[in-house]
């Protein structure tokens, strides 16, 4: 394709052209209603002048008789202009003006009539146009009254002609234009692509280059340098979760095979191989739990669980997570309060976000145990909520352990992150992952916050259905 | 034998050695193309003594599954010819009602729904344990007996009557909060089998997820002080390895 051929199969182009045949009839028809109108007006013009001066001499006629009017009109034929006067006898003898010869007939019909005339004073030469009027004076004598055309004409055709010149310039600059137009698009466009070539050949880090001029190109060019971002941000966690994945499933891969390496060299009865087998079956029983963890953080950040999302009551989770994990709590020496009374209704997947309360629960249960019972001298306790917040639901889990530090929280949520103090209890970090992604995937979001002390974690959730009626219901 | 006693069941007293399941013979079809996988399992159900055959594609298994005589068939979702669901389905088509439990490296929870639509009675995902596997299996098997009508359950002195929600274990009534009585009631529902902490945290809280504390055995320890404590005859037992199983030792 032709550089030419390029520009012209651009939509730039082709708007360029729709807008110019568009421009180029208004100019035209703006022209030709105003020639018409400048002949309109004109002749409207010439009317009234003929009008009044039949008036006049008809007057002259009145007052002094057919003398009187030969002598005026003898006056007037000799000044200089476009005006004709004639005034013949009933049989159609000219008895003064200027008028040499007229086309067969006019003299006949007394009004309006547009004939071809010569002067006196000419014999040959070209045949003039005028609009005249026959007026039959009382006694059988007839006055003709008219006008030259020819300024008439020359003016319509002049803004005729003015009009041709001016549809043809508008065409002209209109192409011009639209080519300049366009090809200023074309190479920000040609730039665009370009970039996008090297962005598709692997350099996410580059952007798309942005004029500064605010205009659509650049929005749409600031957009998707917003999305780039967003791809290589997604990019950088993929990478990072593969690292991850390279190291927190490779560590307990390389323990099963030691594990079964050092049976094999070192067990001596059955008993013995018994026991290491166990191990490496729990060992196993974990992995897959961090298998199955790791697929749905994926599945939820990749919005495919958004299908089967139905409308269900949080505060009814509050309330099972909380019985579910009530007898474990106490066996640890904590207590576990629900506050859940208010119906909170959520649009969601009900399995997703219970297993995201059961992770806060679990984690509070974990990190919140009863070694924190000497800290303040009472039993360590849970609360967990659920609360109508306006439009948002809000599902929050507060202990009272040894919380988060604010620095690290923000951290916490990403995948394996696992603080030092908590290496030593079991756990495969991806629990506050899953909370998090199972939150986003609602259009909500996982806050963590002090509760002085210990930790408040807290699932925000869009509320569904209408807004709460305050009074009744 | 069995697969269930373990170097753990030595140890433990003499009560886990009592906790065999009530176990008759099943005839089983594994329809699986993994030929390893397929005959890890016909393998071990043998050992535990049931008869299991294996097909290794969708139109061999549907073939096999048509006369009906098989107590449970155990579907892989993937399979040649003819996938795991259309099977079902054309099983169901053909009123064919032998419980189906559906084998699948798809673990999602809308995976199972589409699983159990198609006509599935049970959804395992891929690794599974042999004895989760067997737990099911035998679970099934027994449903097809039927005790589901039944409104009164009694395993020895103990008895639950579904309708009044009353639990007494000989002249004593025992009282239970409301989720202990749904729990007692699956226990007792499968007298004399083993169940699975998934299959009641699936069953009794409608949860598919594995939570990260293993809650379940907490919430049996506490039922087993109800129904168990100050009895000299335990009936609620630990399976070691598997799972719990209510039964009558005495029997």
């Amino acid at each position: 394709m032709t550089a030419l051929g390029k520009l012209f199969r651009t939509t730039t182009f082709k708007l360029t052209l729709v807008y110019l045949v568009v421009f180029a009839l208004f100019a035209a028809f703006l022209l030709v209603y105003f020639a018409l109108n400048t002949r309109r007006l004109i002749t409207e013009q010439i009317t009234d002048t003929v009008n009044a001066e039949i008036t006049g001499l008809s007057e002259q006629y009145r007052i002094g008789g057919i003398r009187r009017l030969v002598l005026v009109i003898d006056a007037r034929a000799r000044r200089p202009g476009s005006s004709l006067y004639l005034v013949t006898t009933f049989a159609g003898e000219s008895l003064a003006g200027n008028v040499g010869s007229l086309a067969p007939g006019i003299l006949d019909n007394p009004g309006w009539s547009e004939s071809a005339y010569r002067r006196l004073d000419e014999t040959d030469g070209p045949v003039h146009h005028a609009l005249v009027r026959v007026f039959q004076l009382p006694g059988g004598f007839r006055l003709l009254v008219g006008r030259d055309l020819e300024e008439r004409e020359r003016l319509y055709h002049i803004v005729l002609s003015a009009g041709r010149w001016s549809v043809a310039i508008v065409v002209i600059l209109g192409l011009v234009g639209g080519f300049f137009v366009t090809r200023r698009v074309l190479r920000r466009v040609d730039a665009m692509t370009e970039t996008t070539r090297t962005i598709m050949s692997g350099n996410l880090e580059e952007r798309l280059p942005v004029a500064g001029t605010g205009d659509e190109i650049d929005r749409l060019a600031e957009n998707l340098n917003l999305m780039l971002e967003r791809i290589e941000a997604l990019m950088h966690g993929l990478k990072e979760v593969s690292d991850n994945i390279a190291h927190d499933l490779k560590t307990p891969l390389t323990r099963l095979r030691n594990r079964a390496e050092e049976a094999l060299r070192t067990a001596k009865n059955e008993a013995e191989y018994r026991a290491v087998l166990e191990g490496m079956i729990d060992e196993s029983d974990n992995l897959i739990s961090t298998f199955n963890a790791l697929l749905m953080i994926a599945r939820a950040e990749s919005g495919h669980a958004r299908d089967d999302m139905k409308e269900f009551d949080a505060a009814e989770i509050a309330r099972d997570v909380g019985e579910l994990y009530e007898p474990l709590a106490e066996e640890k020496g904590i207590a576990l309060k629900v506050e859940a009374g208010v119906s909170a209704p959520v649009k969601g997947n009900r399995e997703l976000v219970s297993q995201a309360l059961a992770n806060l629960v679990d984690n509070a249960i974990k990190y919140a145990g009863p070694e924190q019972k000497q800290v303040n001298g009472q039993m360590p306790n849970i609360v967990v909520k659920a609360l109508s917040d306006g439009d948002r639901i809000l599902l929050t889990v507060a202990d009272a352990g040894p919380g988060i530090p604010e620095g690290d929280r923000s951290h916490v949520v990403e995948r394996f992150v696992r603080l030092e103090q908590s290496r030593s209890l079991p756990g495969s970090g991806l629990g506050l992952s899953l909370v998090s992604a199972v939150a986003r995937l609602h259009g909500g979001e996982l806050t963590l916050e002090d509760n002085k002390p210990g930790l408040k974690s807290t699932i925000v959730l869009p509320r569904a259905g209408p807004q709460p009626v305050l009074a009744g219901s | 034998m069995s697969t269930y006693t373990d170097i753990h069941g030595q140890r433990a007293s003499g009560r886990i050695a009592d906790a065999q399941p009530d176990r008759t013979t099943m005839r089983l079809l594994v329809i699986e193309d993994d030929r390893d996988a397929a005959d890890y399992l016909i393998k071990a159900f043998r050992e535990v003594g049931h008869v299991a055959d294996q097909a290794n594609d969708g139109e061999e298994g549907y073939a096999l599954a048509l006369d009906g005589q098989y107590d449970v068939l155990i579907v892989d979702r993937m399979l040649p010819k003819r996938d795991g669901l259309s099977l079902i389905g054309a099983l169901r088509d053909k009123k064919i009602e032998t419980p189906v439990l559906i084998l699948s490296a798809l673990g999602q929870v809308d995976d199972r729904v589409k699983g159990l639509r198609a006509g599935g009675d049970d959804y395992l995902s891929k690794p599974y344990s042999f004895s989760e596997l067997l737990a099911r299996v035998e679970v099934l098997a027994r449903r097809r007996g039927g005790r589901n009508e039944e409104t009164v359950y009694h395993v020895g002195d103990l008895e639950l009557d579904r309708l009044s929600h009353q639990v007494t274990r000989g002249k004593e009534e025992i009282s239970l909060q409301p989720r202990e009585f749904r729990l007692l009631e699956y226990l007792m529902k499968h007298a004399g089998q083993v169940v699975t902490r998934t299959m009641l945290l699936e069953n009794v809280w409608d949860y598919h997820f594995d939570p990260q504390t293993n809650v379940i055995d907490v919430h049996i320890s506490r039922l087993r002080s109800k129904i168990d404590k100050g009895f000299s005859q335990p009936l609620l037992h630990t399976v070691r390895g598997a799972g719990y199983m209510i039964r009558d030792g005495a029997r």
